[in-house]
């Protein structure tokens, strides 16, 4: 037994695909953990396995994925092995997610009121007088003015910041212990972006909630979360302390990320921005050895045979030393 | 309410079109309407004459129509060549059982279409799906009047067990209250002298020619609803309702089955146009007194006002079942209320 929330070891992602006679390997032998209120940031390009994986977290990854693991404990429990009816208590109930695009996220036949409390009344046993001042207040919470007019609007009558501060109010309203927020400000103006941000962080303290914090940009990372993990072409490449491997990457994938910011090395006017070469590989040509290797500059022989072990938090045989600056 | 006034002066330029297009067509088939009242013998030229002037077919074409528009307009769509009675009176007596006959079909195909088709979006590409989309096909291919021909083969014929032409047996007495045999058969007079009786016998009459007339509704409800099913289940919220804990059942009945209906609506008006030309064949084919037959025969017997008449009516009730379904669309949606 551990003290932490999460435990996951070794969590494979396959899917079943029409045209390959053999499933899709999406995530390999992904580990992580985390604490009871702590915050882990995890940044990615698409299609390294980010969203995936929190979907697996959920169970609601659809019917042709497979999912494995040596472990995948929740509060000192095995996801895996629950039931559909048991998964329905743990989602919404102990682990509440929102999405990139809350505009999209949001039902539009329904209103508001409805789809915050049919989320409370699932999983706290109260009436629907009660669930409605608790949603009234939610949505107060997140900082909704007007929250009993705004409980009779429909989705397509909020802005996209407010209809992600309703789905914000909708996952914390039972209280759940995990929060997973893939890429919540993505679809956001920026300016709306921080004030978001900022939510999700004060009610993670004040309700000593943990939060998986998705997203492709390292700046949201370093400034709210203590932990972070790097994912590329569905593998863990570099997990630490956000302050360290901001400061000093050693993957150079997460060098590459770190680079491609506006203002993160020093360049002449209008030259272009740096940028990482290449793209992600496909799901179905994944290469051999690092997956990195098609795009990394420092590539060497050995790089293109074999699995590479992850070791004191980096999967790279060669690792950077030098500092970013 | 702009939104509504407007679909009605859309209705005009419509309704004006159609009448045109039928005014002319009719007259481009060979035959004569006083021709064929008279018989194939013929009569003296000058009877004929005085005839022709007498139903106004002697002016020029263009003023022919100018008096169909201007009556049609007052509320006159003129008298039947034929019977003599006048076109309102004729549509009104024949109405309500196309209008039975119609919703039965409609009301079956969509009872049945739309579990069907929520179903085989469930469990899609198992048997079950495909089983269901290739009958749909073949249930929508299949030509009505040779379904129709079928279907009185086999169990009118071969197996005795429906009466193969009619509304009710002629030996029950029903007093017309609305029209629709399946409400005026209940009524407690018919009750007090025949029981239930007269009520089967209608549901009996009833049972091919719905089913006839029902089968490319029915497929056309299977495939929308599968389809649209599959593209709400796919959206977004579908995904936020999972991963808010709720039930397959209440995803698949409250969030998603009202929002996969809108396009339904949409598609339910559409069939009812093609209901109505399906009922002149399945009227036709199972002598069914509707307005089907009715048309088909002004057609054979060349009543020009009746087929003038009948088709404006008809096509002023499929616009205003257009219209009916906005306002349908109007409540599902909320997006149009604003």
């Amino acid at each position: 037994m551990s003290e932490n929330l999460l435990d996951i070891k070794d969590l494979n992602i396959f899917f079943k695909s029409d045209k390959n006679p053999e499933p899709i390997h999406a995530v390999r032998d992904l580990s992580f953990s985390l604490k009871q209120g702590e915050m882990l940031g995890v940044v990615g390009e698409s299609g390294s396995g980010k969203s995936i994986t929190n979907l697996a977290l959920m169970g609601i990854l659809g019917d042709g994925a497979i999912v494995k693991a040596r472990e995948c404990s929740f509060n000192g429990r095995e996801l895996l092995s629950l039931k559909e009816r048991e998964w329905q208590k743990v989602r919404g109930g102990e682990i509440a997610m929102i999405f990139q695009d809350p505009m999209t996220a949001l039902n539009p036949f329904l209103t508001v009121e409805f789809q915050i409390v049919e989320t409370i009344l699932a999983h706290l046993n109260i009436s629907k007088s009660e669930a409605k001042n608790k949603a009234i207040e939610l949505l107060l919470q997140v900082g909704i003015t007007s929250p009993k007019d705004r409980l009779k609007s429909y989705p397509f009558e909020l802005s996209g910041g407010m209809a992600q501060r309703v789905m914000i109010a909708m996952a914390i309203s039972t209280g759940p212990k995990l929060l997973i927020a893939d890429e919540p400000t993505t679809a956001l103006d920026v300016t709306i972006q921080k004030q978001i941000l900022t939510l999700i962080k004060s009610l993670q303290e004040k309700n000593n909630m943990s939060v998986i914090l998705v997203t492709h940009d390292l700046g949201v990372v370093s400034e709210f979360s203590e932990r972070v993990q790097v994912m590329y072409a569905g593998e863990l490449v570099e997990t630490g302390n956000t302050s360290d491997l901001i400061k000093n990457p050693h993957h150079p994938y997460t060098f590459g990320l770190l680079s491609s910011r506006p203002g993160a090395v020093e360049r002449l006017a209008k030259t272009p921005l740096a940028s990482i070469a290449g793209i992600v590989p496909a799901f179905h040509q994944r290469p051999v050895g690092c997956q990195f290797n098609p795009r990394c500059v420092h590539v060497q022989e050995d790089c293109k045979k074999g699995s590479i072990p992850i070791e004191r938090g980096v999967r790279c045989l060669h690792p950077m030393m030098e500092a970013l600056s | 309410m702009k939104f509504f006034l407007k679909k009605f002066l859309d209705l005009i330029p419509t309704l004006l079109g159609i009448s045109l297009i039928c005014f002319f067509m009719i007259r481009l088939i060979p035959g004569d309407p006083v021709l064929n009242l008279v018989g194939e013998r013929g009569v003296d030229p000058v009877r004929y004459l005085e005839m022709k002037k007498a139903l106004g077919l002697d002016l020029p074409i263009i003023e022919q129509f100018w008096h169909f528009l201007k009556n049609a307009f007052h509320g006159n769509l003129g008298t039947s060549i034929v019977s003599n009675n006048s076109v309102w009176f004729e549509f009104m007596e024949r109405f309500p059982a196309t209008i039975e006959l119609s919703l039965v079909a409609l009301f079956f195909a969509t009872l049945i279409g739309i579990p069907l088709g929520i179903y085989a979006a469930i469990k899609r590409n198992s048997f079950f799906d495909y089983f269901l989309m290739s009958s749909s096909l073949i249930g929508y291919s299949m030509p009505i009047f040779w379904w129709g021909l079928i279907l009185i083969l086999i169990f009118s014929v071969k197996l005795g067990l429906t009466p193969v032409s009619g509304r009710i047996d002629l030996t029950f007495d029903i007093p017309l209250f609305s029209g629709l045999y399946l409400i005026d058969t209940l009524q407690s007079a018919v009750l007090k002298a025949d029981g239930l009786k007269p009520f089967w016998s209608a549901i009996k009459h009833l049972i091919l020619p719905a089913t006839a007339l029902g089968t490319i509704p029915l497929a056309v409800i299977a495939r929308m609803t599968r389809s649209s099913m599959l593209e709400v289940l796919g959206e977004d919220y579908i995904r936020t309702a999972r991963a808010k804990g709720m039930s397959k059942t209440r995803i698949i009945y409250i969030h998603a089955l009202r929002n996969a209906l809108v396009p339904i609506v949409t598609t339910l008006a559409l069939l009812f146009g093609s209901i109505i030309t399906g009922a002149i064949l399945t009227e036709t084919i199972f002598s069914w007194p509707g307005i089907g037959k009715w048309i088909v025969q002004s057609i054979t017997s060349r009543d020009y006002p009746v087929i003038q008449g009948g088709v404006l009516i008809i096509s002023f009730i499929i616009i205003m079942t257009n219209i009916i379904v906005d306002v349908i669309y109007y409540f599902l949606n909320p997006k149009m209320r604003n």
